[in-house]
């Protein structure tokens, strides 16, 4: 038995933004994966669940006339995964979420549940941070639209007020067309396992001007061994790139400064590498946890960045998206 | 406080009172006497109680009962047929001695029989992965992979 005094099943959005406004102790119930375990170990006992779990407007992928995608907060894992419209606009959400736990949470856990959460080591965190996801959040006074890089207060805890619903998860067009990407997750197991480290770099490549491309005489044999594929990364620059974090920080974070530094580099420059690495240090807070040392965090953050980036420029380059 | 549900187990139809506080695991076990779903860990890591909800698998200890209303839930138990022969999952574990303690057993065949509804084939790679929300702590997970890839893997080719 769950520890609980009530329970409500919504109906719709507005029914259950009523019963959390009337009773102070409800709380929202979706998945239940992270709920239900946090009731099991003692926590937020005796209150109302609130579920959202049957209400069919929060569920699926669209994308709008306009290009934006409106993802479903109660969309499983599993669903947003096989989606097609995740797998050819943002692929790496898809593979981001098909890291979590194992196919059985992934199919009750939801992206929804996943962000209000509130936990760095969220395995949609990274990706979402680099695709500056836009949160449709309706409370009793009406919608509201909160960018996920703004959501986060701290660890467990992030703008939402207890009475809101999250309706919709919104990419703009600008933040995916033509942007190829990476999520590594690091963990001591490949599966039922919370990130030591999460990292997502995307890259938008385009063309260099001619006088750049020709001064980039150097360092091109091994960036073109570094790279094995069709493109050529002579001709390339890093038009636009996102670095996001989960788990370098107390909450899911973004490195701006290095995306500056990076941004309008040859994608032939083998120091973009040792850039990245080096740089986004700078931006990191990470803690020591039982998990892994504040040290090892450190390595990982600019290893996976390193990592991360040369994935997604092989994508890029590989089927040679602007040629 | 209880509320009446309904649900069809195992193909039959039940009207059950049931408390709002309880998880399908303590239904399934205590209220229709379902003993195959194993209760684990109780909090979605083990695999032990997962069950099939309308075709998919879920950990029943994390699933509310109140949600089950309406709900297709296929156990163990329901897969025998009429005359009593064992489904080929089923078949599979015993040919391939993929039995020890058998407290997994159980979640891993509906987890099977998940993929089975899926009506493709999977490689050693994929079905270990698909097998990635169950704890097993007796074979080494060899039999148990040795008997899914006889059901769900591609055919093996002729050796010699």
């Amino acid at each position: 038995m769950y520890d609980i005094e009530h329970y409500v099943e919504a109906v719709s959005v507005e029914d259950a933004i009523e019963h959390l406004k009337a009773d102070p102790d409800a709380t929202v119930i979706s998945g239940g994966t992270d709920v239900l375990v946090r009731l099991r170990s003692g926590k937020g006992v005796g209150g109302t669940l609130v579920s959202i779990h049957e209400i069919p407007e929060l569920h699926g992928v669209d994308r709008l006339l306009n290009g934006t995608l409106v993802i479903g907060p109660a969309t499983c894992f599993t669903d947003l995964a096989k989606d097609p419209l995740i797998r050819s606009c943002v692929p790496y959400l898809g593979e981001a979420v098909e890291t979590v736990g194992g196919p059985q949470i992934r199919n009750m856990g939801t992206i929804g549940g996943n962000l209000c959460n509130g936990a760095t080591s969220a395995d949609s965190a990274a990706v979402m941070q680099t695709l500056n996801t836009r949160l449709v959040l309706q409370g009793p006074d009406g919608s509201r639209e909160v960018p996920v890089t703004e959501f986060y207060l701290g660890p467990g805890k992030t703008v939402r007020k207890r009475e809101e619903i999250l309706t919709a998860i919104l990419i703009e067009p600008q933040d995916y067309v033509g942007f190829t990407g990476c999520y590594i997750k690091y963990g001591k197991r490949r599966a039922m396992e919370i990130a030591t480290l999460g990292c997502c770099v995307r890259v938008k490549l385009g063309a260099a001007p001619a006088d750049e491309a020709a001064e980039n005489g150097g360092g091109q044999e091994t960036a073109a061994q570094d790279m094995q594929s069709g493109g050529n990364p002579e001709s390339r620059v890093i038009s636009d790139i996102r670095i996001g974090y989960g788990v370098a920080a107390p909450t899911p974070i973004r490195c701006y400064k290095t995306e500056n530094l990076l941004r309008g580099r040859s994608a032939a420059d083998p120091s973009v590498y040792e850039l990245i690495g080096e740089h986004v240090l700078e931006e990191v807070q990470p803690r020591s946890s039982w998990r892994a040392s504040k040290e090892f965090r450190l390595q990982l953050i600019s290893e996976l960045a390193r990592r991360a980036l040369r994935e997604a420029m092989l994508s890029s380059l590989g089927n040679n998206l602007f040629a | 406080m209880l509320q009446i549900i309904n649900m069809y187990v195992n193909g039959r139809r039940e009207e059950l009172a049931v408390d709002i506080r309880e998880s399908l695991l303590e239904t399934l076990r205590e209220k229709l006497n379902l003993t195959s779903v194993k209760k684990g860990c109780g909090v979605g890591e083990c695999g032990a109680c997962t069950v099939l909800v309308d075709g998919v698998a879920v950990d029943a200890c994390l699933y509310l009962t109140m949600w089950a209303d309406g709900k297709h839930i296929l156990t163990t138990e329901g897969l025998k047929t009429p005359t009593g022969e064992l489904n080929p999952i089923q078949q599979a574990f015993v040919d391939e001695a993929a039995v020890q303690c058998g407290f997994c057993t159980p979640g891993l065949i509906m987890t099977a029989v998940e993929l089975m509804g899926k009506g493709r084939r999977y490689t050693r790679e994929e079905l270990r992965k698909e097998i990635a929300g169950h704890l097993c702590r007796c074979t080494g997970y060899e039999n148990i992979l040795n008997a899914l890839e006889k059901v769900l893997g591609y055919p093996k080719e002729k050796e010699g």
